[in-house]
């Protein structure tokens, strides 16, 4: 069948500068460019290209440029040639079309409309560089009320429950051995110890090389269950239910049978050369009962010591979940939004699937103190955070702390071409294939992700200087030092902040 | 737009922002004494305040009528009143309803000010299976709420009497002919707000049950604050930072029953680092004490004033952004937010200090010493 689909994109050599040196053909993991030896010149199959930009970074005279194809369809505000070229490729090949990281589509970033206040003339605002500025944060349930006994010396008689201690209120979100390679985990674990935070081995199981970093260590247990035994259980700090995720809620997970290869085999604990099925539901858990089971399962499991985690995409009532969830004895939510990324989803379920995770840590949060129970748990946002400012947001909407993910794998040099599903990642990180793994050096990521987080960790101690605050907890759920702008009445009420100028 | 007479907050700003003069003297002896040196001292600081509020809170007031509830109420109409009357009637048994003494002085618009001696219905607070001081705090949140500003019920302890309104001072003393009673310590308040409210409820000190609290300064963390005590069923309604002190020291100490000494760990905590170097066992009571009440952290510039029978409470903020100055002569512990304001009701003072950031002080009616602890220090 002949191809209607044009080439997404156009690469642009400049014949003067290029000294055929190869360089591009070596760093193309998707076969772009070629040499033609007969008429002696670089060559491109445009028809590959995915605008991963490795190849534009790594020529030496700099004479690549790669352009977005843009097809003269006849304009049409409808039928875009985005949807003209889903429905051919649908057409040509009959399957569901895949796509990796978060949803592109526009108008569902709301950090953008929120703006933070800063303190003038009625209160000082605070210099970080002068005075301490606190971010530390705990995750973990809180007791209602702290009970003392008072003959004499005061004696604590509650007892406390298993706390995350984060010095920065960002972690690092589930990244599953199989998404991507080993040196991209080891470093994110790096950077966890080093920042004092904690990142997340996703549902793929563990390598044993990462057993050193497990109190910096979520480990996940999903539907699958891939690679959960007990010394995986008891490794980590914490342990993440993950029921969803927000770049495909209600949807399991396929990584094929060609992928699993011996070592994946080995660590998700099942036979080389099986697709690894992680069914849409867990299947023991139908109703919000089972999962007080997981949760109490995984408690015994491990002595009471670890908080426990449960992981759900941002849904219509996802207010109403997380109470349940609260009351389930998990620990900890995670609420993943509309935007989180994947390694690999249908694109229809990415794109259409969940809601924004603003509207949803706000119903939560707001939910869960009408009822009393916000003490309960400990909330974190995820999906979509990209700065300081998203971070500082999250926290005044009701975030206890936040994940990322995409903003961690940007720092490693990912470029969100959206192409993780095909495991040829030309930056080495959502790859498994060994010899492309090696283009990433877990030292100099994990240096990239440090600076990240040091540098966002700056930039929150200045806003909270600003808001004259000088420690996070003031922050949290403090939504008078947000304002909206451009946002509808009902907007604003779900948020429940006021608009600009008000 | 409702009209500015009912409310504190007329044009809905996140909270009143204001600066004030705080003054307080206690007699640790609970020997009583009239409103002559407290108007001197807080009229003294007359620049801290604009003329748009100002309050009174005295304590031993009402010796006879010791066991009852003495409920001030305010109210800008007579149907609000007999709202409110039927109410007290239904909840109460009132012992004695009367007008408070007022007189000719220089403020706009007072209120009808009432005042109630009432016991609450035995068996209404036996049936809810709750305390007293519940069952009264309860009734006032709900008749404030549900009155709107209309009626405002701005006092409800025992023994003890809040005066407040629109003007100076010694504007609002002579209104109330604060020179007829009598007590052993009292409590003042001068406000520089930056809107206008006309609304006398807006001014402080702002009290539940027998806590008062006069506030000089604006709390960042208020919306925090706000949020967290309404998840333990608080109803923040008046749109100032004051009320969520109140309402803080009310759960910590009535109801969860932590000592006054432990409060500022709570309020003004000392910083993880700090923690951190402590001992075992001072570490983990510090640590459950911040982690479980994260929420009542106070940050922003702030000195308060905080009152209950038989104690005077001191307390700045953790940075130590606004002034409070302690002073202790005779049987007199003195809270000020200057000093001079102090020397000019007493020029020799045993000791006098400047509080440094979490540092509390408590005064005592009959305690050994005055307990002074140094609780959060900056680095």
């Amino acid at each position: 069948m002949k191809t209607y689909l044009p080439p997404e994109y156009i690469v642009k050599r400049d014949v003067k500068l290029c000294n055929k040196c190869k360089v591009c053909i070596q760093q193309c993991t998707y076969g772009v460019h070629y040499y033609d030896e007969k008429e002696d010149c670089m060559l491109s199959r445009d028809e590959n290209c995915v605008n991963c930009q490795r190849c534009v970074f790594f020529c030496p005279k700099h004479a690549i440029i790669i352009r977005k194809n843009l097809v003269s369809y006849r304009k049409n505000h409808h039928w875009t040639s985005e949807v003209i070229t889903a429905v051919k490729k649908q057409a040509e090949t009959g399957r569901a079309i895949l796509t990796g990281m978060g949803c592109d589509k526009p108008n569902l970033t709301y950090w953008d409309k929120l703006l933070l206040n800063a303190s003038q003339v009625t209160n000082p605002s605070i210099d970080p560089l002068r005075e301490p500025i606190e971010i530390r944060t705990y995750l973990g349930k809180k007791s209602k009320q702290v009970e003392l006994a008072l003959t004499g010396e005061v004696v604590l008689k509650t007892e406390l429950t298993p706390q995350l201690c984060l010095e920065i209120p960002v972690m690092f979100a589930a990244i599953s051995y199989g998404a991507v390679n080993l040196n991209v985990q080891e470093a994110l674990a790096r950077a966890a110890v080093e920042c004092g935070t904690y990142f997340n081995c996703g549902e793929g199981g563990l390598h044993p090389n990462l057993y050193r970093y497990g109190d910096h260590l979520i480990v996940q247990v999903a539907s699958g269950r891939f690679g959960v035994h007990p010394e995986y259980l008891n490794i980590g700090a914490a342990i993440e239910i993950k029921i969803g995720q927000g770049a495909k809620p209600g949807i399991g997970g396929h990584l094929p049978g060609e992928k699993v290869g011996k070592e994946i085999a080995e660590m998700r604990m099942i036979p080389v050369g099986t697709d690894a099925l992680s069914p849409a539901p867990h299947h023991d858990i139908y109703s919000i009962e089972d999962l007080k089971q997981l949760v109490y399962a995984l408690k015994e499991a491990t002595g009471y010591a670890k908080p426990v985690a449960v992981k759900i995409a941002a849904v219509h009532n996802t207010a109403a979940i997380a109470s349940g969830i609260a009351r389930s004895g998990a620990d900890i939510i995670v609420i993943d939004g509309v935007l989180g990324a994947t390694g690999a989803a249908p694109k229809v379920i990415r794109d259409n699937v969940g809601i924004p995770i603003e509207f949803a840590l706000a119903s939560v949060d707001e939910r869960l103190r009408n009822e009393g129970i916000r003490n309960e748990v400990s909330i974190v946002a995820s999906g979509s955070i990209r700065s300081s400012a998203d971070v500082v947001k999250a926290i005044a909407l009701g975030a206890d702390a936040v994940y990322i993910g995409t903003a961690a794998l940007v720092a490693m040099g990912c470029t969100v071409c959206q192409r993780c599903y095909t495991g040829k990642c030309p930056w080495g990180i959502a790859t498994t294939d060994p010899e492309i793994s090696k283009r990433l050096n877990p030292e100099e990521a994990s240096r990239r992700l440090i600076n990240l987080l040091n540098a966002w960790g700056i930039e929150i101690k200045e806003m909270l200087g600003g808001m004259g605050i000088n420690s996070i907890e003031s922050l949290r759920g403090n939504r008078e030092q947000l304002r909206g702008i451009g946002l509808s009445e009902s907007e604003l009420r779900i948020l429940n902040i006021k608009p600009a100028g008000r | 737009m409702r009209p500015l007479s009912q409310v504190n907050n007329p044009y809905k700003d996140d909270k009143n922002i204001d600066a004030c003069a705080l003054f307080g003297m206690i007699n640790i002896e609970g020997t009583r004494f009239p409103f002559k040196d407290p108007l001197k001292a807080i009229s003294n600081m007359r620049e801290r305040g604009n003329g748009l509020g100002a309050g009174f809170a005295v304590y031993g007031i009402y010796p006879d009528h010791k066991e009852l509830y003495a409920f001030h109420v305010m109210y800008l109409n007579r149907q609000a009143k007999r709202r409110v009357e039927k109410s007290l009637e239904e909840e109460f048994r009132v012992v004695l309803s009367e007008e408070l003494p007022t007189k000719e002085a220089k403020v706009s618009n007072p209120p009808l000010t009432w005042r109630y001696f009432v016991e609450p219905n035995t068996s209404k607070v036996n049936e809810e299976k709750i305390t007293e001081d519940d069952y009264v705090m309860k009734n006032v949140m709900r008749i404030n709420v549900s009155e709107r500003g209309k009626a405002l019920i701005f006092s409800s302890g025992k023994n003890m009497g809040v005066f407040k309104g629109v003007g100076y001072p010694e504007d609002i003393a002579e209104y109330f002919c604060l020179e007829e009673y009598e007590g052993y310590m009292w409590i003042c308040h001068s406000r520089y707000p930056t809107n206008t409210p006309g609304w006398w409820g807006g001014a402080h000190p702002f009290s539940l049950l027998d806590w008062t609290v006069a506030h000089n300064g604006e709390l960042s963390s208020y919306g925090a604050n706000r949020r967290f005590l309404e998840a333990y069923g608080y109803k923040c309604t008046m749109q100032t930072d004051t009320e969520v002190l109140t309402y803080a020291f009310d759960l910590l100490v009535r109801k969860h029953k932590i000592p006054l000494e432990l409060v500022p760990k709570i309020l003004t905590p000392p910083f993880w680092d700090e923690i951190d170097q402590m001992q075992q066992k001072q570490k983990q009571l510090l640590t459950a004490l911040r982690q479980t009440y994260s929420g009542l952290l106070m940050n922003g510039p702030f000195s308060l004033i905080v009152a209950r029978q038989g104690q005077m409470i001191g307390l700045p903020d953790r940075m130590k952004l606004r002034p409070l100055t302690a002073g202790m002569g005779g049987s007199f512990l003195y809270l000020s937010s200057e000093e001079a304001a102090i020397r000019v009701v007493q020029p020799t003072l045993d000791k006098v200090w400047n509080l440094t950031g979490g540092e509390i002080v408590v005064g005592m009616v009959k305690a050994p010493a005055f307990v002074r602890l140094q609780l959060a220090t900056m680095r």
